[in-house]
């Protein structure tokens, strides 16, 4: 019983989703490109990087990649704990 | 816009939701916890994929002035934000398999209904 | 786990160096060339994974030391953010080598289409280093710390 449910849950939003994306604008043709404009015309004056995605990772957009270092980190010393030689006697 | 014009040209965004249910019908009804894993795997793929075919423009190149054919590029922050999310997930990723891999040390299994007991 | 045959272990020997090596270049060319930090952080993690199938446990505790993984990766963390406070005195992560082009290194500043070239970019190539040290170490540890398993100890 709970199968089905969770089927018919399923297939409801796949409907949905599938509908989103064909009513979706055209594969290619985004709207709104402004701000990305800007930073292609802009980003070699402005920091000097010929790679446009390497001046947005640490420079237009710096505290994302200060926020994901550090969840790298975090992430990194769950594992080590998780891993962490155990005592006699469990736990 | 009709429903039967428009659908070849969105084949990326397709292939996106196509992704994210696979991940879905793997969260429901997998039992298995690597199983799980790798549906939010599927999921996360999907999300990148949606990013990137957010930000591409028709006929234009990779954002990067070496050497490049035109100056016609595609958006750079999807793809920086992809970047952030691809080492996001892979963290995400090692994180839940070693959990998986401390529930089978303490349950000795790792099917997801049978873990539900409290053990002290 | 046991080691693999001595064929596979030849050809690691031969080409651990080079994908170490293109690792490197892919995290200093990064301004320049598609990839950067994280990227070559990823190759050069790769070439660690190689060296633990093709070795097996008992020679890879004594070829990667955990503990020096783990300093490196918090140097790298320590050394991103270290950057990032030098640009206070405008704002936090100003770009303070390619703005004022006050001080000579990596200040040049390219214009339209060029063939590349290394001296640009500011902080940029600093960050990418950064970053690229901390990645490394982190899918190192965290490749060395799951191939190991848990300790013996219990």
């Amino acid at each position: 019983m709970n199968k089905y449910v969770a089927a018919i849950a399923l297939i409801i939003v796949f409907i949905f989703m599938f509908l989103t994306a064909t009513y979706m604008h055209p594969f290619g043709e985004p709207e709104n490109q402004d701000m990305d404009q800007y930073m292609i015309e802009n980003a070699q004056n402005e920091t000097g990087a010929n790679n446009v995605v390497t001046s947005v990772v640490f420079d237009y957009r710096g505290y994302d990649t200060l926020g994901e270092a550090t969840v790298l980190f975090t992430a990194v010393m769950g594992v080590l704990v998780v891993y962490k030689k155990t005592r006699k006697g469990g736990e | 816009m009709t429903l039967e014009s428009s659908a070849i040209f969105n084949l990326p965004f397709i292939t996106v939701v196509l992704l994210i249910i696979i991940g879905m019908y793997a969260l429901m009804f997998k039992r298995n916890l690597i199983k799980i894993v790798i549906g939010l795997t599927l999921i996360e793929s999907g999300v990148n994929l949606f990013l990137i075919a957010l930000g591409y423009r028709k006929g234009c190149y990779a954002p990067i002035y070496t050497n490049a054919p035109t100056t016609a590029m595609v958006f750079p922050t999807p793809q920086a934000l992809t970047l952030t999310s691809i080492v996001i997930g892979l963290a995400v990723t090692a994180l839940m398999l070693s959990f998986a891999v401390l529930i089978y040390k303490k349950y000795g299994t790792i099917n997801a209904e049978k873990t539900r007991r409290l053990k002290g | 786990m046991i080691p693999m045959s001595k064929i596979v272990r030849t050809i690691t020997n031969i080409l651990y160096v080079f994908i170490i090596g293109f690792g490197f270049y892919v995290i200093i060319h990064g301004h320049l060339t598609p990839g950067g930090g994280f990227q070559g952080g990823a190759v050069v993690a790769s070439a660690f994974a190689l060296l633990a199938v093709a070795y097996g446990r008992k020679k890879i505790v004594s070829m990667l030391n955990k503990e020096h993984l783990s300093v490196a990766e918090i140097s790298g963390l320590l050394a991103f953010i270290c950057l990032a406070f030098l640009g206070l005195g405008t704002v936090f992560f100003f770009n303070f080598l390619a703005v004022g082009r006050s001080i000579p290194v990596f200040s040049n500043t390219p214009a339209g289409i060029n063939p590349g070239d290394l001296n640009t970019a500011g902080i940029l190539p600093l960050m990418n280093i950064a970053v690229g040290v901390e990645v490394l170490s982190a899918l190192g540890v965290v490749i060395l710390t799951m191939f190991l398993g848990f300790k013996e100890g219990k």
